[in-house]
């Protein structure tokens, strides 16, 4: 099976567990307090990942691999709805900024999840480009939010089985029903009330959702990412 | 009102419903990629699928079945509300026909996939022996069952997601099924808030917040990979529980779904 033969064996995995979550408690006793970095694209580099010479970043491979590839996603999102708040959408209700703030905070939560549980394996902050939004339009607003989260509903559902840990696999269940979540009610926003919040555009003839493959997803969002992404050494 | 009537059918499982399951999972296959592949990839595919489908558990029966129940809840619960006349107002009926189309799809996929080892559906009682009296006639009652039921589902499949993990395949399916029925449960909770006038009920899942209290029963959990994540990013902590979603255990799901069932 692909699944053994890409992943560390069982001692090798618990190992990794447990350095992560040292880790992780290394790292929340020390930033217990710190303040969201809101607006900040780049989130600070680490000696474990500089930047390669041609400036690519490598997300890793196995467990941790996955883990970069979602925090990517997560760092894109976060950026992507904090700028959405700081310069909201002429015309924007209340009823909109406060799911927009909602969605902004829930997408700072996973990212710093994220880079605390990777700890020194975390990528460095990604730069992002948003050039092709119209930042006060809000069909372009929705439009590219709607494409972000129908996205990472879709790497999520085709990461799953690239997992080899229960545990890593339970919490990226836990924040891709989010990421649905999200996903439906922009969609409802552009469309309310019609059948596109779990529309016929993203769901077969099953009632199944979209699952991509990394190497889907990651040319999918490169045009709103200036740092080159490499996830060559991720699992297939 | 039978929760041990429900564990025994799903657990109405011999040896030969794996050799079924693998049958029935290998022709889903065949159809699901031959659609999209050229045909000189569909050898290579179709050897890693075969090589999928042997790996799978007869734990993996027992999780199809247990999904094919709440499916079969759902299904039916909306086929209902969907025939009943003046029950959903004209502008909220696209929205709940997408939703029951789902369902019933799933319902027929699990099944389909299942064959002659898929679980009898039962007799459901969405009045819950009284205690929501008019579900099909009160569209209150009606979105209120709606979205207790979705956020189940959601909650369900997530927790059932770690006894897929060696069948991949089958992952991937029930991964596919969650994220749909988040969607539902995102929408369903959206009307619940607008006909209730009630701005709290959002489409994510504040805290613990929300009725019946054990569909929500431990939604304001804060520790995530071993570590309380509360306060991160100077967040609150409504905020951090909405980002995410907790599972229920397969016997807390049925737990709840054996009010429904007769």
């Amino acid at each position: 099976m692909k699944k053994t033969t890409q992943t560390p064996p069982s001692s090798g995995a618990s190992k990794e567990s447990q350095m992560l979550a040292m880790v992780n408690r290394r790292f929340f006793l020390r930033s217990a307090g710190i303040a969201a970095t809101t607006g900040a694209f780049i989130l600070g580099a680490c000696k474990d990942h500089d930047l390669d010479p041609d400036m690519t970043v490598d997300l890793g491979s196995g467990d941790i691999g996955i883990l970069n590839y979602a925090y990517a996603l997560e760092q894109l999102e976060a950026a992507y709805y904090t700028q959405v708040i700081a310069t909201p959408y002429a015309g924007m209700s209340a009823m909109e900024m406060s799911i927009l703030t909602d969605i902004r905070d829930h997408e700072i939560i996973h990212r710093e999840f994220f880079k605390a549980a990777l700890g020194s394996s975390a990528i460095p902050g990604l730069e992002v480009n948003f050039s092709s939004v119209n930042f006060n339009d809000r069909a372009s607003v929705l439009g590219v939010a709607k494409v972000f989260e129908d996205t990472g509903v879709s790497a999520y559902n085709g990461a799953g089985k690239l997992i080899a840990d229960a545990g890593y696999l339970l919490l990226a269940g836990k924040i891709v029903s989010v990421e649905a979540r999200h996903a439906a009610i922009i969609r409802d926003l552009l469309n309310p009330n019609s059948a596109d919040f779990a529309g016929d555009d993203i769901t077969d003839s099953n009632g199944l959702d979209l699952a991509k493959s990394p190497d889907m997803v990651l040319p999918a969002v490169a045009p709103f990412i200036t740092t080159m992404i490499s996830g060559n050494n991720l699992p297939k | 009102m039978n929760i041990f009537k429900i564990i025994d059918e799903i657990q109405k499982v011999d040896g030969d419903a794996v050799d079924r399951l693998e049958y029935a999972t290998r022709r889903s296959f065949l159809t699901k990629f031959s659609r999209n592949l050229s045909a000189a990839a569909v050898p290579a595919v179709m050897a890693t699928i075969v090589n999928k489908a042997y790996a799978q558990s007869p734990a993996a029966i027992d999780v199809l079945n247990f999904a094919l129940t709440l499916e079969y809840l759902e299904d039916e619960f909306y086929k209902m509300g969907n025939a009943a006349s003046g029950l959903i107002p004209s502008m909220y009926q696209t929205v709940f026909r997408q939703i029951g189309k789902h369902e019933d799809q799933h319902v027929k996929f699990l099944a389909g996939a299942l064959g002659a080892q898929a679980v009898a559906k039962p007799t459901f009682d969405f009045s819950a022996g009284g205690a929501f009296p008019n579900p099909f006639s009160n569209f209150d009652t009606f979105v209120f069952l709606s979205h207790a039921f979705e956020d189940t589902g959601v909650r369900a499949y997530k927790g059932q997601a770690g006894n897929l993990i060696n069948d991949p395949a089958l992952l991937e399916y029930a991964l596919q099924i969650h994220s749909v029925e988040a969607r539902h449960a995102a929408k369903a909770r959206a009307i619940l808030s607008e006909i209730r006038g009630n701005a709290d009920i959002k489409p994510w899942i504040t805290l613990n917040e929300g009725s019946p209290a054990q569909v929500y029963a431990g939604d304001d959990n804060t520790v995530q990979g071993g570590v309380d994540i509360n306060g991160i990013a100077g967040k609150s902590k409504e905020a951090i529980t909405e980002a995410f979603d907790e599972p229920l255990t397969k016997d807390e799901v049925l737990a709840i779904a054996s009010l429904f069932i007769v």
